[in-house]
C-alpha cells in the first residue's frame, strides 16, 4: 500500500526525469558516449548535475582523482538530504532498507519524502524511486538514441533542458531568501570569472572552486541557516 | 582511460554519499559552520554548474541567452520544473528558427 502510494505521488517526478534526462542522453552522445554507456550512467547515478559533470569529465579526459572529486563537490547535497530523511524514517526501515533507498535519495524524491505526512516507510520510498528510475532511464535511452535522429537545431534546442531544470532549482529559493541569493549569484560570479580568466581550466574543477568558496563565504556572512526550520 | 572505470568512480562515490548518512549517521553535526556549508552548497553547486555552462548549451550564445531568460523568468514565477525546462528549450528553438 505504501508503495502505491509512493508510485502515485511519485509520477510528476517520473514524467519530469523523462523529459530532462532526454537532454542528458543527447549530452552524454555528443560527448563521445554510447547509448549504452549514457544509459548505465543514469541506472548507476540517478543524478542530473552529477552526470552532466561526469560527461564533461570523460570527454576531457579528465583523471579518477578528478571525476570522485567533482562527484563528491556537486552531490555532497544528497549526504544533507540523507542525514535529513534519516531522521524521519519509520522503525520498519532497517539497515538492509537504508543500503538500498539511499540509491534513490535525489533532490526531487527527498523533497517528495520530506512532504510526506508521518514517517517514510522503505515501500513509499521505493514507489517514488521506481517512477523517477524508469523516466530517468528510459528518458536517457530516448535522448541518446533519437538524438542522433533528430534534426541539429531541434537537439541544440534540447541541450538546453538539463540547464533549464539547474535554473528552475535555484531561482524559486533565491526568490524567497536573501542568503541564497548571494550563495546563486557569488557562485554564477565565480564560474563565469573564472572561464573567462582561465580557459584551460577543466569544467569540473570550476565548478568546486566556485561552488566551495561560495558556500563556504554564505556559511561564514550568514550561519545556521539551516536552523531556522527547527526554530519554526 | 576506460569508459567503464569512470562510470564506476561516478556511481561509487555517488552511492557513498548518499548511504553513509543514510545508513550510519543518526545525531546532528555540532559544528555549525559544516551544517551552514552544507545547507548551501546545492545552491552554489548548481549555480556554477549552470553559469557560464548554460550559454554555450545549444550552439550559438543568441539562442541560449533568450532560452536561458526564458527559464529564469519561469522558475522565478515558480512554475513547475518540466515547464521551466521545456520553455528555455522552446525559446532558444524560436530564435533559431528565425535566426
Amino acid at each position: 500500500m505504501n508503495y502505491t502510494k509512493g508510485l502515485r505521488d511519485g509520477i510528476p517526478v517520473g514524467l519530469g526525469y523523462l523529459a530532462v534526462s532526454f537532454g542528458f542522453g543527447i549530452t552524454a552522445v555528443r560527448a563521445g558516449l554510447t547509448v549504452l554507456q549514457a544509459t548505465v550512467i543514469s541506472a548507476t547515478n540517478l543524478t542530473s548535475a552529477g552526470q552532466a559533470a561526469g560527461v564533461t569529465v570523460i570527454a576531457e579526459n579528465g583523471t579518477l582523482i578528478e571525476m570522485a572529486l567533482v562527484q563528491l563537490v556537486i552531490n555532497i547535497r544528497y549526504s544533507l538530504m540523507a542525514l535529513s530523511l534519516s531522521q524521519r524514517l519509520d522503525s520498519s526501515f532497517n539497515t538492509g532498507h537504508r543500503l538500498i533507498a539511499a540509491y534513490g535519495i535525489t533532490d526531487e524524491i527527498f523533497a517528495l519524502a520530506s512532504m510526506h505526512p508521518g514517517r517514510v516507510a522503505p515501500g513509499y520510498m521505493y514507489g517514488l524511486i521506481t517512477d523517477g528510475f524508469m523516466g530517468w532511464v528510459a528518458g536517457t535511452v530516448l535522448g541518446a538514441v533519437a538524438g542522433d535522429v533528430l534534426p541539429t537545431m531541434v537537439s541544440n534546442a534540447l541541450g538546453i533542458m538539463i540547464y533549464g531544470m539547474f535554473v528552475a532549482l535555484i531561482i524559486p529559493p533565491s526568490k524567497k531568501e536573501k542568503n541564497v541569493l548571494f550563495t546563486v549569484a557569488t557562485a554564477a560570479a565565480l564560474s563565469i570569472g573564472l572561464k573567462l580568466l582561465f580557459p584551460s581550466l577543466s569544467a569540473g574543477f570550476g565548478v568546486i572552486i566556485a561552488g566551495a568558496v561560495s558556500a563556504g563565504a554564505a556559511a561564514l556572512l550568514f550561519p545556521a541557516a539551516d536552523d531556522k526550520e527547527e526554530k519554526a | 582511460m576506460s569508459i567503464a572505470l569512470y562510470i564506476l568512480v561516478m556511481a561509487g562515490v555517488t552511492y557513498l554519499i548518499r548511504v553513509i548518512p543514510f545508513a550510519a549517521v543518526r545525531g546532528k553535526i555540532r559544528s555549525r559552520f559544516v551544517r551552514s556549508f552544507l545547507f548551501y552548497i546545492p545552491y552554489a553547486v548548481l549555480s556554477a554548474m549552470t553559469f557560464p555552462a548554460i550559454f554555450y548549451s545549444t550552439g550559438d550564445t543568441l539562442s541560449a541567452a533568450v532560452g536561458t531568460a526564458a527559464a529564469v523568468i519561469l522558475a522565478y514565477f515558480g512554475l513547475p520544473l518540466i515547464v521551466v525546462s521545456l520553455g528555455g528549450s522552446l525559446a532558444a528553438f524560436a530564435v533559431m528558427l528565425i535566426m
